[in-house]
């Protein structure tokens, strides 16, 4: 049930919808915004991390001597320092594994050591004096190697989880799992076609502009303070102080602004190597990531191979949908498989689907979450094969689409069936979009397709203090990564009645709100919004109280519209109403400060799906792609600031076309990175790209009080298949790995006219 | 009783069903019961999942009640970026 | 090491500050002088985050040492606006959501106002060019190059 079980609101909003600066704009556009590195401390240390050169290998030694006898040098941390407090809870030691090597360096640039000197210079010079006595391993990045039965072995612990007989022999799979109804097998032996094909993505990076950072400050009284750019700060103190055995509540954390996350800072890296550094040295420390160090050393998204296999009848309806994912998420058990697989077919409306998907593990950075993680590489497999299926049956890729989707009432490929939900409406919208009418020029390709997206909720707390000048003072406890102050502040002026510059917001630290899940799965105006919704709901109730107070009447005969205290019918008295800033200047006298609270665990949040178009043109010549037309229809709910829902499509959108044609990570046979830097592993840039078109659906989420859906993640899931899409119809060939690099395409061109040739 | 279906490769934990049933009013008590009645399931329940009732997937909720003719999906607990 | 004495005017005013032969001019802003509105991303001049003006001139001041400022008269996003009133640029891109995170947007507005003063009437090829040095990573900059194009328009009615 939704939390808000009253019906949808139909009331036209007042603020909500509107479009105002957002509250923390003026900070941001004359630099005065405090980001993670802008912080300093009296007698700031200068932290410095050493990282494994090697892809695997065994820590025979660490000798810190000489480094601790360089002058200047003030702490010197190991694996030694990092005792393990995890009690057996393997995720939790996975991290206290991965922010600290143990045994092994598992990934080239596992953090071995680190230093806190007196300047940056100093701790350099110590990375240089410790000395690491390394057993060079084996090592293996590609996850089919990885999969292979003669594989080197990362962890002798893993033994495949869900196959059957349990295996007895350590591998690097760690689990396999499988989603799906019907017979598939029934499904394709009805089938009229059957496409199948396999596909390889690489992995990407968040590409956050804004290294990790913090400042941690601790004292011999185990009190601490930490100052730290993340999606979740109530996350990284819980995290932190379990990892180094601190009380919870002797470890306050401030989320600074943060300068993009995408999922890249929804865990730990550099954040317990601070506090321990700041510990021994009894100094306030600062740890900021270099550009090479977060492209090595924080969690890039995992990279994949994936087979599909879809069969249609004559008339275009699919009998059966069968995939195989692949997933290698770096060096530790997680990789974001199950949700490959999970949202792989969810966009279908199918009788017989099945999905089976394998947890690897490989040399490479632990993976951290990247914006529906595991959902664009599954989507870019299937859609792929959709759109060679609607060629094949002869149907345009929307017609085939439209006749397939999933819609209320279908059984989702993850199982449970769906309520309302805005697939079929973007698919309509798409078709009549002027985009679909344009034409086309030389070397240019039309490509769709279609992504979903499951959004959660999560714990969450927030607190509303009401001025005595009938102001307002919102306290929420997620990280504004794009500007959700604005929501909350629209949010809170929507249901108080007062104009949204009344209400001014603030991401509090964790010793000022109870805990708060981290800013993650497109859930902050969903549920920090709503429950925004319900503190302003609890503030009315007691103003209203206190009117009847002042007006001498009960309670229950008072009732708060249009931002004002009103008697509740005729019968109540005939009272002039009294504004919010009426009453509240006279709380004191009335029973002290006015505040709404509200803590809840957020449900509801509401699948959300998107179609996307795109127009690519492809050189012939030099096999490089430009994106010339691009355009995203996706179903918010409820936009609460529409700019900023034009925002996350446009970002989302861009972020795909950077993984579908530039973004990989690239390794040696010697298992290192070989482009750990922006000159080499390309973001897209103003000048490669066009305008990004959105269109903004509002078909309202029953879960939420004003029918918000989350919409930060869904962008991110159709780009790569529907520039996949468009570059193959460009190329007149079909592209099934990526990025698609010009080496690529020119290779896929040249393989195909040495096909033609040899035909001919 | 609730019919709850778990993915497939949980099967191997539940004598190879994927649909079972369950004694449960509430989230709560179907997730105990399950770990009771299948303790293969318990690493599985430890590391964490989501319930889909009715098509609104739950990622937290122990009092979340359910019906008889509840539609009761366990899955993997949701993550985002 | 030594420190080196050095005599520069930023945002108008004249600064004295002693640095490392060493240190990037953005280390002195930064971490000397306390102007962190620019910010390190990379400090390989890929990003431009650290966009600043050295005698009018564009430059990633993670690319330039300290003590080569020498004489120079550099510019940063602190000395953008004038007092109160906000410069055309940073008005447009609060009214055009031209900012998600805002880690870029110091060096992109001090990009592109290098781009204004000498091309008033940018077309939209010539805006996503002039931004190119500069990466976004949330907008897509569709907004960006719109609040751009918007402020030449309104700098150019003044």
């Amino acid at each position: 049930m939704p939390l808000d079980s009253t019906p949808q609101d139909k009331r036209a909003f007042k603020v909500v919808g509107t479009r105002p600066l957002r509250p923390d704009g003026i900070d941001k556009v004359t630099g005065r915004a405090k980001f993670g590195a802008d912080a300093t401390a009296p007698g700031m240390l200068v932290g410095r991390i050493l990282r494994s050169p090697h892809a695997h290998a065994r820590i025979k030694k660490i000798d810190t001597a000489k480094a601790e006898r360089l002058p200047g040098v003030k702490a010197i941390v190991t694996r030694a320092d990092f005792p393990d407090h995890t009690n057996g809870d393997a995720a939790l030691f996975d991290i206290l594994y991965n922010i600290m090597a143990r045994e092994k360096a598992l990934y080239e640039g596992h953090a071995v050591a680190a230093v806190a000197a007196v300047d940056a210079h100093t701790a350099r010079e110590a990375l240089k004096l410790i000395k690491v006595d390394y057993e060079v391993l084996p090592h293996v990045t590609d996850v089919d190697e990885a999969m292979k039965p003669n594989a080197p072995v990362l962890h002798n612990t893993i033994l495949t989880d869900g196959v059957e007989p349990k295996p007895r022999k350590p591998s690097n799979i760690v689990r396999r799992y499988e989603f799906g109804h019907g017979d598939v097998e029934a499904g394709f032996r009805r089938a009229d076609i059957v496409v199948e094909r396999t596909f390889k993505t690489e992995a990407t990076h968040q590409g956050y502009i804004e290294p990790h950072a913090c400042l941690a400050n601790v004292g011999p009284d185990g009190q601490g303070e930490l100052w730290v750019c993340t999606q979740g700060h109530f996350m990284v103190r819980d995290t932190c102080a379990r990892l180094l055995g601190m009380d919870i509540s002797k470890l306050r954390v401030t989320a600074s602004e943060i300068g993009g996350g995408f999922g890249g800072k929804t865990t730990v890296f550099i954040e317990p190597v601070a506090l321990a550094l700041s510990r021994k040295a009894n100094r306030p420390v600062k740890v900021v990531m270099s550009r090479d160090e977060v492209f090595k050393a924080s969690g890039p998204t995992a990279s994949t191979s994936i087979d599909v296999k879809i069969g249609v009848t004559k008339d275009g309806r699919i009998t059966a949908a069968d995939a195989t994912l692949r997933y290698q998420g770096g060096a530790f058990a997680g990789s974001p498989v199950e949700f490959g697989a999970m949202s792989a077919f969810a966009c279908y409306d199918l009788e017989n689907v099945r999905a089976i998907g394998y947890d690897v593990v490989t040399n490479r950075p632990k993976q951290a979450a990247y914006r529906a993680p595991g959902a664009p590489m599954a989507a870019f497999a299937v859609e792929s094969v959709i759109e060679e299926l609607a060629h094949k049956v002869g149907m345009a890729g929307i017609d085939f689409r439209i006749k397939n989707a999933a819609h209320e009432g279908t059984k989702s490929s993850y199982g449970p069936t769906y309520g309302p939900i805005g697939l079929l409406p973007t698919l309509e919208r798409a078709k009549q979009h002027p985009h679909f009418k344009a034409p086309l020029g030389p070397n240019q390709g039309r490509g769709m397709a279609c992504g979903f997206w499951f959004n959660f909720g999560g714990q969450t707390c927030v607190s509303l203090n009401v001025n005595s000048d009938g102001t307002v003072a919102l306290s929420v406890g997620t990280p504004d990564i794009g500007g959700s102050r604005a929501s909350m502040c629209l949010m809170a002026a929507e249901e108080l009645g007062i104009p949204y510059d009344k209400v001014r917001a603030i991401v509090a630290d964790t010793s000022s709100l109870g805990y708060n899940d981290v800013t993650d799965g497109s859930r902050v105006t969903f549920a920090t919004g709503m429950a925004t919704i319900h503190a302003a709901r609890d503030a009315t109730r007691k103003l209203c109280a206190r009117a009847a107070q002042i007006w001498g009447i009960p309670e229950e005969a008072v009732t708060w519209e249009k931002g004002h205290a009103r008697p509740a019918g005729p019968n109540a008295g005939n009272f002039p109403p009294m504004s919010l800033a009426e009453v509240a200047a006279q709380a004191g006298a009335t029973g002290g400060p006015i505040a709404g609270h509200y803590e809840y665990s957020a449900d509801g949040a509401g699948v959300s799906f998107a179609t996307h178009i795109c127009d690519a043109e492809v050189d012939p010549e030099t096999g490089a792609t430009r994106i010339v037309r691009y355009t995203v229809l996706q179903d918010a709910g409820k936009a609460v600031h529409p700019s900023y829902v034009e925002g996350q499509f446009q970002g989302g959108a861009v972020q795909g076309i950077g993984w579908a044609l530039n973004e990989e990570y690239i390794y040696g046979k010697d298992g290192r990175l070989q482009n750990a830097g922006f000159l080499d592993y390309r973001i897209p840039v103003c000048s490669d790209l066009p305008m990004i078109d959105t269109v903004i659906l509002e078909i309202p989420n029953p879960g939420h009080p004003y029918g918000v859906r989350g919409v930060g993640e869904t962008s991110i899931v159709p780009p790569l298949a529907a520039i996949a899409n468009a570059v193959s119809a460009a190329a007149g060939v079909r592209l099934t790995s990526l990025p698609m690099s010009p080496p690529r395409i020119l290779a896929a061109l040249e393989q195909q006219n040495a096909k033609r040739i040899a035909a001919e | 009783m609730v019919k709850v279906v778990v993915w497939g490769s949980l099967k191997p934990h539940t004598g190879g069903k994927a649909e079972l049933e369950i004694e449960a009013t509430n989230v709560r008590e179907l997730l105990n019961r399950l770990g009771d009645a299948y303790p293969g399931l318990k690493p599985q329940l430890a590391r964490g999942v989501s319930v889909a009732i009715d098509g609104v997937i739950f990622r937290d909720g122990w009092h979340e009640p359910l019906r008889k003719e509840s539609e009761v999906f366990l899955l993997p607990r949701m993550v985002g970026g | 090491m030594s420190a080196i004495h050095v005599t520069t005017k930023i945002n108008g005013d004249v600064v004295d500050y002693v640095c490392e032969a060493d240190e990037t001019l953005l280390d002195v802003l930064r971490n000397r002088l306390g102007l962190t509105g620019a910010k390190e991303g990379c400090s390989t001049g890929d990003c431009g985050a650290c966009s600043v003006t050295i005698d009018g001139r564009l430059t990633c001041s993670c690319l330039v040492l300290g003590v080569e400022a020498e004489g120079c008269e550099i510019d940063t996003i602190e000395g953008m606006a004038d007092g109160e009133a906000l410069h055309p640029l940073q008005r447009k891109f609060l009214e055009h959501a031209a900012l998600q995170c805002g880690i870029c947007t110091p060096g992109i507005l001090v990009a592109a106002k290098a781009l204004l003063d000498t091309n008033p009437e940018p077309t939209e090829t010539e805006v996503r060019f002039g931004l190119a040095g500069n990466l976004c990573r949330c907008t897509g900059y569709d907004k960006i190059v719109r609040a751009v194009m918007d402020a030449a328009q309104e700098m150019r009615r003044a």
